[in-house]
């Protein structure tokens, strides 16, 4: 039995302006016109603060290719939200500084280029934030 | 609403019993939806998706009118026909749904919050005694963590800047590497300096502040000109925010100079004794 081909994440990074409109636009249009399966979130940011499960279910199983930013961002985006992703078999694509074309043609291949960074501690061995400690997003609006 | 509050999850079905979606169709209906804040998961056969949980679940196709019955099911769950709806409608179909499930609702706030890299960071604690809006703390093992990440000031990168190993990052930063790109030697090198800098300003920005704060109003007293001393105040403000880089409306918006010293005292301490609980 062959292994499954790697979940497909994509991040519109909708609450910030650092993502180049037409590499984020690009690589959407060009996963649509794929036809294959892949989740696209809003803002990974967004997500991490609110420790969405969706992150765990993504970071739990299997190998999973990211559209998103720089790959240390992402790796502990995930990490604070309590999901930390498993260094050899995810693969970050940067679409601040990628064009759209590469990261489709990266994203849509078949094959995994695990590219986390692996530093002095592995993400399982830093502290992950304490539930207690979770508050309300809104109380930061005024 | 909290942080805890389960946001809805919407699925495009395309599957057996739904009519495929046009490739642009399916361009702008993702599209809309992701605008809206909303994530959404497009299923086909030749990859898996995450399953789900116990998130409320919109299922989105063109069902020609035969929406599927829900089954017993363990999580929220509600099927929507399409069919026809332009992709300005999916939003308000989805907003509806999300209202109705008390679902979290987005787009309220910018996510904008320090993200650790505990590859780099070396537990010394400035972010911590730095920080005068208890965005910082420690876990159990006297760790730092970010514990309340909505306190953070939107676009204040200041506490990246005080930081010895370049270990904060902000993922939305205009620049590397507080915006998570690699680390260099020479940004290492900027980042000491940046120390330095506040050290000679004298070894605390906020009794910087505080004593810009005590000139200005002195100022403001022996000058008739109000004007011209608002002018001075303005300027001293702006050497600040373009020192650290920090938002002129966060520097505005600090309290007095009696709780500046008070909250940072505190982080001060907080600091100190979890340095001292270290091994």
């Amino acid at each position: 039995m062959t292994d499954p081909q790697p979940r497909i994440l994509y991040c519109h990074c909708q609450y910030a302006q650092v993502v180049p409109k037409e590499v984020k636009d690009g690589v959407l249009r060009k996963l649509c016109d794929s036809g294959v399966a892949f989740e696209a979130v809003a803002d990974l940011c967004e997500m991490s603060a609110r420790r969405d499960p969706a992150l765990q279910r993504l970071a739990a199983e299997g190998t999973v290719k990211i559209a998103a930013c720089f790959p240390r961002a992402v790796k502990w985006l995930f990490h604070q939200a309590g999901a930390p992703l498993p260094i050899t078999a995810a693969e970050v694509l940067n679409m601040r500084v990628q064009s759209a074309d590469e990261v489709a043609a990266a994203i849509l291949s078949p094959e995994l280029s695990p590219n986390l960074p692996v530093g002095k501690v592995t993400a399982k061995d830093a502290p992950l934030a304490e539930e207690s400690a979770i508050r309300n997003p809104q109380s930061a609006i005024s | 609403m909290s942080l805890s509050t389960p946001s809805l999850r919407v699925v495009l079905y395309e599957g057996s019993g739904a009519q495929p979606l046009e490739s642009a169709d399916r361009y702008a209906a993702m599209s809309a939806l992701l605008e809206k804040g909303y994530a959404v998961t497009r299923s086909a056969a030749d990859r898996p998706v995450s399953p789900a949980d116990r998130s409320p679940l919109l299922v989105l196709g063109r069902f020609d009118g035969h929406v599927p019955e829900v089954a017993e099911s363990d999580v929220p769950l509600r099927f929507h026909d399409i069919t026809g709806l332009a992709p300005a409608q999916l939003g308000d179909v989805v907003e509806t749904t999300r209202s109705e499930t008390g679902a979290a609702k987005h787009g309220e706030w910018k996510p904008w919050f320090p993200v650790i890299d505990y590859d780099r960071c070396t537990n010394c604690m400035q972010c911590l005694s730095f920080c005068l809006f208890g965005v910082y703390g420690v876990d159990t093992e006297k760790r730092i963590q970010v514990q309340n990440n909505d306190n953070c000031k939107t676009n204040c990168p200041a506490c990246s800047r005080v930081c010895p190993e370049a270990a904060i990052m902000f993922p939305k930063y205009k620049a590397g590497p507080i915006n998570g790109d690699v680390v260099s030697e020479s940004d290492l090198q900027k980042e000491k300096m940046k120390v330095d800098i506040s050290a000679l300003l004298g070894g605390d920005v906020y009794e910087m502040l505080r004593l810009r704060s005590e000139k200005a109003k002195s100022r403001f007293s022996k000058e008739r000109d109000s004007d011209k001393a608002l002018a001075e105040r303005q300027k001293c403000l702006v050497k600040l925010a373009q020192a650290g880089d920090i938002p002129p409306e966060v520097l505005m918006s600090l309290p007095s100079p009696a709780e500046i010293a008070r909250r940072a005292g505190e982080a001060a301490a907080k600091a100190k004794a979890a340095l001292e609980a270290q091994p």
